[in-house]
């Protein structure tokens, strides 16, 4: 036994005494802290894999994961513009289990936090001392009726979880006929990936141009401007994809006619397509909802930014795209990465007795490729503000690319490899 | 493990001092340290692309990132990140990395 792990268990120990004379906490007496993990992406990986990390190995760690690998929303607008496939942006599970994380491949169906227990798919029941949500998004489609049915969504793709439904509009897009129309529509901020409906515009109209250069990409934006990066867009827009992608703002989609492709609008007028991806207004993943940890606008969860301690259920931490985010912080998996590192450093500190580390630091960096090859960024740094209680951008620092570079490009690579190892190995 | 007494005084300590809330996290630097494993991998150790920050001297990294924050060094990223980071938090993170093993 190591010296550090000698004294993480004696904290341990310490932690759950404490916790026992003041009433409860009896999992952790008996056999040690448990801690199970909803949702293996970018969030709920990190936080797995940080659990076990920093108690070197003292902590029980579960991961209830539905789906039976990784698949990484970052990168998978290049999989629909053809330059990569489905596989290369697949990670196994396996390296969690490496690290001693008890990996469950089902759905949590049901959180039961005065007797810990969570209830799975698969009819198991899991104890826990605190529990960990990162459950991604549910999308709202009650809010799109011709919409609301599984045949509906299985011909008007959302493609907003990668998986099946990014193979799938790949499929929808190589079989358009050349001079077709795809559009895009974009539901209202605050949404999954800011920069990642006009990524997608730029990574369609780069297959368009050399395999259906007669085609249109219409991107129809439910908010009154480019919400990310809108300068770079704009200029790839005017020159590298001019005649292909049009970008109409102010278009908050009210419903969509299935049998003739159209979409409708609050104000505008209705857009046929050949190829529609309607990326649906959303919220905080299922399981959040049935939690009870839902507290703002019915659809995100608010936290305690020392921790991600969910403001309403005690012992329940929420990370990544659920959260209601703090000001300026987007919902992407970098920043989900580092909500994950925060909450398992409190929950940490939580079973030796300590309070959350007061000074938290978040950092962000999204890539958007404008070709296959050429990307941009955004990046930007995030403290905790004392006074206001919520993560604030420092003031001078972050920012943009001054144009797409293919060294970028090879960042956001390496980026994406190194994001996959820290969360998943 | 089971010493009474100091069970005792981390209860005492977890309940009765508010005061305990407002100082430094004893894993601060740890923490600091993590914001950076995202892109540089896990304790510091890339899987190639980015810069590997383990194996360096914590001179030579707060080096860098004060020259990154100064705007001495240009870099597409770094210049940006290094700005929202203190200069303590930059003297913690160095050393964090500087003793993590390559």
């Amino acid at each position: 036994m190591t010296m550090q792990r000698r004294e993480f268990l004696k904290a341990l120990g310490a932690g759950s005494i404490a916790a026992s004379a003041l009433g409860g906490c009896a999992n952790a007496m008996r056999s040690g802290p448990k801690v199970v993990v909803v949702g293996g992406g970018y969030g709920g990986a990190t936080a797995a894999k940080y659990l076990r990390l920093w108690s070197n190995g003292a902590l029980d760690v579960t991961l209830v994961e539905a789906n039976p690998a990784f698949v990484s929303c970052p990168l998978s607008n290049l999989v629909l513009g053809g330059s990569k496939q489905l596989a290369d942006i697949t990670v196994s599970y396996d390296g969690l289990t490496k690290r001693g994380v008890k990996v469950v491949f089902a759905t949590a169906t049901a959180i039961d936090v005065e007797r810990g227990q969570i209830r799975l798919s698969t009819e198991q029941t899991l104890p826990f001392d605190r529990v960990v949500l990162s459950p991604g998004i549910e999308f709202l489609y009650d809010l799109v009726p011709g919409l609301n049915n599984a045949a509906a969504q299985a011909k008007v793709l959302n493609a907003w979880k990668a998986g099946p439904q990014t193979v799938a509009l790949r499929q929808q897009l190589e079989a358009m006929p050349d001079g077709g129309v795809f559009a895009i529509s974009i539901p209202r901020a605050p949404y999954r990936c800011p920069p990642g409906p006009y990524e997608r515009a730029c990574q369609v109209a780069w297959y368009f141009k050399r395999a259906k250069p007669r085609s249109k990409v219409l991107i129809l934006d439910g908010n009154e401007d480019v919400v990310s990066k809108k300068g770079l867009f704009m200029k790839a827009w005017n020159e590298d994809y001019k005649g292909i992608v049009e970008y109409r703002p102010n278009h908050v989609l009210m419903d969509v006619d299935v049998a003739t492709m159209t979409a409708k609008f609050e104000t505008a007028d209705d857009v046929k397509a050949n190829v529609l991806n309607v990326i649906p207004p959303h919220g905080a993943g299922t399981i959040a909802r049935q939690a009870g940890v839902i507290t703002a606008n019915n659809r995100w969860c608010e936290v305690d930014f020392l921790s991600f301690e969910s403001i309403k259920v005690p012992k329940v931490y929420v990370l990544g795209d659920a959260i209601q985010v703090a000001p300026a912080m987007p919902k992407s998996g970098h920043m989900a990465n580092q909500h994950g590192k925060v909450a398992a450093a409190a929950i940490l500190n939580a079973f030796a007795g300590s309070a959350p580390n007061p000074t938290p630091v978040l950092n962000n960096t999204c890539y958007s490729f404008i070709t296959d090859k050429n990307a941009v960024h955004v990046a930007s740094v995030h403290q905790y503000d004392k006074e206001k209680k919520t993560l604030l951008a420092v003031p001078g620092s972050g920012g943009l690319s001054p144009g797409p570079t293919a060294v970028e490009g090879e960042f956001a690579f390496a980026w994406a490899k190194n994001m996959w190892a820290d969360a998943l190995t | 493990m089971r010493n009474p007494l100091f069970v005792a005084t981390l209860v005492v300590l977890a309940c009765a001092t508010p005061a305990a809330a407002q100082s430094a996290d004893p894993n601060l630097a740890r923490n600091i340290a993590a914001s950076c494993n995202g892109c540089h991998g896990t304790n510091g150790v890339s899987q190639g692309g980015i810069p590997s920050l383990t194996g360096q001297s914590k001179a030579d990294l707060v080096k860098k990132m004060q020259d990154f924050k100064a705007g001495r060094t240009p870099a597409t990223v770094m210049p940006q990140l290094a700005k929202g980071y203190s200069d303590e938090q930059i003297d913690l993170l160095a050393g964090w990395f500087a003793t993590q093993k390559p």
